[in-house]
């Protein structure tokens, strides 16, 4: 087994998060690539835990897993919020606290 | 009780504590603790006075005798330590076998002085002791000062009974009376010292007890300063015996000292002299006894317990106890005409002329006072020691009954002016009328009351010690003593009573005081009296015996000369002022004798000197010195201060407080000021360029972490 081909994978999907990250304006889209971040590193752990025959990696997996739902429920609300109040979700237009 | 004698002043000075704190809330206002620690330390004095009188005789003094008086020698340091010392040398060497043979047949065992000690302060050099020292003359003041304190306590209680600070009175009481106590106990001249003044400062309080009243306060302040200048010869008198003595404040190593002639010779007088200016202060003598009479200003219990047993015959006792300083000093033993015979002769005869002229019959007495201490003065300048001391306590019983017969008579009266208030008193007062009679006729000598026997002895001891002017001016004294104290006694007694209501006896709590001192103005005298010489035999101690005082057998011519001198005064008294006999009307019809009375009445002009000449050309000149320095230097000094710091202040304002302590608070505000505008620019407020700068710093970080580790 190769290692490298998962850790590739999981480079192209954290760079393409990143991207999502920096450069989108959708609050929503900005969420999701937090999720694909989230999921390029899972891809790690799981590939360096089998790659070492340990079940570590997939236990720290499933708590990635499971704190990246309660993380995107917190921030759906917050998005949602926004949309309420501003009829908008475009971060850009979200700078109240500049200096 | 000899050996714990420092329990007798202890007692008035706790009770002077209590009832200065704790008094007021008393049900007796504080007289219980006095009276209850003056009794107390009356009764252990009569136990320390029979242990005294138990004691056995077991020192051995070789008495000097004549050759004494003309050479010192080494006469009493050898009868220190005399029988040892020869036993171990006269095996040896024939010359102190011989010394041997000599010393013992006159040696005299008396009892020997109890001294305990402990050391006050040591400071490697010189060792400084505290302690008691208790002999006989130790042992009759005791008993003296306590009983007499004890009887103006409880006369007091009645006296002063309405008075806004009784409670205050009853405190000073029992410091005064603690004061002489730690005087007459003590063993060194530091601690006399201490007592001395103890006495000055309450003296100052218990005269002026009542300072509203201008007299009474000028009275007080005139007997603090006045004595003090005598004080001023005690300080230095007892600094030189300390460096002439090699470095001791002990009394018995002084008088030791003085009389082998290990003091020099003028240090020695140096001394004795500064020494004798104290005396003439604290005991009233020529010429500085000005402060007695108006010391009278105080309450009438104050003044007995000062003029009978306490302050005024602590000077008498300072010469008793350093009897050997003044001995060697003053030459007394060689005869005709020494420093302290003078001065007590002098007051003797000026005191007496002043009691003629008195109104008041305090004043009568205070004069008297001095008088009678001028009498025991130069009873110790004669080398009378015995006869001194004898005086010192009979004076005590009778002056103290004279004073309390004043105050009672006043107590009635309301007034102390024989001429207005007073006259026929006997009928109305029987009891103070008999007492005061006593104390009269014990005062003016006539056998055999106390006064008689002590007087007879001064008389018998200037003759014999071949003092025979002052055996003189002490027959005059008496003829004037006898002649003062009748025309006292009969312008208070008899005749017709000139004062306003009704006179009436006093209460017991002041007739009863005046009982037992009358019985005592009787009785004391026979201690010393031909055939009992009890008084001498018990105050007997090495430094008199060593200096080779005499003691004289009772002369039944001067005994008659004596008392004939005293009945003669006591009938022209009689016959001058009850029988109107004699050349009265004097004063008016003789210039001569008129400006004789002025000059007695104004007090031989000796209170103008003090405080117009002496204080007057003192005070003006010092004054304006004072001024001259206080304006020109002072003023200078402060001004200059002011200015110097006014400067300094202005620098520091303008250089250190502007510049650098608020360039330093600005320039903080300022830089924080600075870098909140140049960061404020990072703050844009946009989540996305805050990741942004997230990712890039891990990036960089990241780029380290790979290149350097």
């Amino acid at each position: 087994m190769y290692l490298n081909q998962f850790l590739f994978l999981a480079a192209f999907l954290f760079c393409v998060g990143v991207y999502g990250v920096l450069a989108r304006k959708n609050g929503v889209l900005v969420l999701m690539s937090v999720e694909l971040i989230l999921n390029a590193v899972n891809i790690n752990l799981v590939a360096f835990g089998a790659f070492h025959e340990t079940v570590a990696g997939q236990v720290f997996a499933l708590f990635v897993i499971a704190i990246a739902a309660a993380e995107v429920g917190v921030g759906l609300a917050i998005v949602l919020l926004i949309y309420r109040n501003r009829q908008s979700i475009d971060l850009t237009e979200a700078d109240l606290m500049k200096g | 009780m000899l050996r714990n004698a420092w329990v007798i002043p202890a007692l008035p000075v706790a009770s002077f504590f209590v009832i200065l704190l704790l008094g007021k809330r008393m049900p007796g206002k504080g007289h219980e603790v006095g009276l209850a620690a003056v009794g107390l330390a009356f009764v252990l004095s009569l136990v320390a006075a029979a242990q005294w009188i138990d004691r056995p005789a077991t020192l051995e003094v070789e008495p000097a005798g004549a050759e004494a008086a003309v050479d010192h020698g080494t006469v009493p340091a050898e009868a220190e330590t005399g029988p040892e010392a020869d036993h171990g040398a006269a095996t040896l060497d024939l010359a102190a076998a011989e010394e041997e043979a000599e010393g013992e047949h006159e040696v005299e065992a008396i009892r020997a002085p109890v001294v305990r000690e402990f050391t006050w302060y040591d400071n490697g050099a010189v060792t400084v002791k505290a302690g008691t020292h208790m002999d006989g003359l130790a042992v009759v003041l005791v008993v003296v000062v306590t009983l007499i304190s004890l009887l103006v306590h409880v006369f007091s209680t009645n006296y002063m009974h309405d008075d806004r600070r009784y409670t205050h009175f009853f405190a000073a009481l029992s410091l005064f009376t603690a004061g002489m106590l730690i005087m007459v106990t003590s063993s060194n001249t530091l601690q006399l010292l201490f007592g001395w003044e103890m006495m000055g400062v309450c003296s100052f309080m218990l005269i002026g007890h009542w300072w509203e009243e201008k007299n009474n306060s000028d009275a007080a302040l005139k007997a603090f300063f006045t004595t003090r200048t005598g004080d001023i010869g005690l300080l230095i008198g007892i600094s030189i015996l300390f460096f002439g003595a090699g470095q001791t404040f002990d009394i018995e190593a002084l008088n030791n000292a003085a009389l082998s002639g290990t003091i020099g010779r003028s240090t020695l007088v140096a001394g004795a002299a500064a020494l004798l200016c104290a005396v003439i202060g604290k005991s009233a003598q020529f010429p500085l006894h000005t402060w007695l009479p108006d010391a009278m200003a105080g309450p009438t219990p104050v003044s007995a317990l000062i003029h009978a047993a306490t302050m005024v015959v602590a000077g008498v006792y300072l010469v008793a106890r350093l009897y050997g300083v003044f001995w060697s000093a003053f030459d007394i033993g060689g005869g005709g005409i020494n420093p302290v015979a003078l001065f007590g002769g002098i007051t003797i005869l000026i005191a007496a002329a002043l009691a003629f002229v008195q109104a008041d019959i305090k004043k009568v007495l205070a004069y008297s006072t001095v008088s009678q201490l001028g009498y025991m003065v130069m009873a110790l300048g004669v080398g009378a020691w015995t006869a001194g001391i004898f005086h010192l306590f009979t004076h005590a019983f009778f002056k103290g009954l004279l004073f309390l017969g004043a105050g009672s008579v006043s107590h009635a009266v309301h007034s102390f002016d024989m001429k207005k208030d007073m006259g026929g008193l006997r009928t109305s007062m029987p009891t103070t009328f008999k007492t005061f009679l006593i104390g009269t006729v014990a005062l003016a000598g006539i056998p055999p009351v106390a006064g008689f026997w002590s007087k007879d002895e001064i008389l018998l001891g200037a003759g014999e010690n071949g003092y025979g002017l002052f055996l003189v001016v002490g027959l005059i004294g008496a003829l004037m003593t006898a002649a003062y104290m009748t025309r006292c006694v009969y312008l208070t007694f008899f005749g017709q009573y000139r004062g306003h209501g009704h006179p009436h006896e006093s209460p017991p709590a002041i007739t009863i005081p005046l009982v037992v001192l009358a019985v005592l103005s009787v009785g004391a005298g026979f201690l010393n009296a031909p055939g009992i010489g009890l008084f001498g035999e018990w105050t007997d101690n090495a430094t008199v015996l060593s200096a080779g005082v005499a003691h004289h057998e009772f002369s039944v011519s001067t005994a008659v000369i004596g008392s004939l001198a005293g009945l003669v005064g006591i009938a022209l008294g009689y016959a001058y002022y009850r029988r109107n006999l004699g050349p009265h009307r004097l004063t008016e019809r003789s210039a001569g004798a008129r400006g004789g009375y002025r000059f007695l009445e104004n007090k031989y002009y000796l209170d103008v000197l003090y405080t117009d000449t002496v204080v007057g050309s003192i005070k003006g000149p010092i004054a304006r010195a004072a001024y001259w320095v206080n304006q020109n230097v002072l003023d200078g000094i402060v001004n200059a201060a002011g200015t110097v710091a006014r400067a300094s202040g202005r620098f520091v304002y303008d250089v250190i407080d502007q510049k650098v302590v608020d360039g330093l608070v600005n320039g903080a505000g300022a830089g924080a000021e600075e870098g909140g505008s140049a960061l404020r620019v990072l703050q844009t407020g946009r989540v996305q360029q805050y990741a942004a700068f997230l990712f890039g710093s891990v990036v960089v970080l990241g780029g380290a972490l790979v290149l350097f580790v």
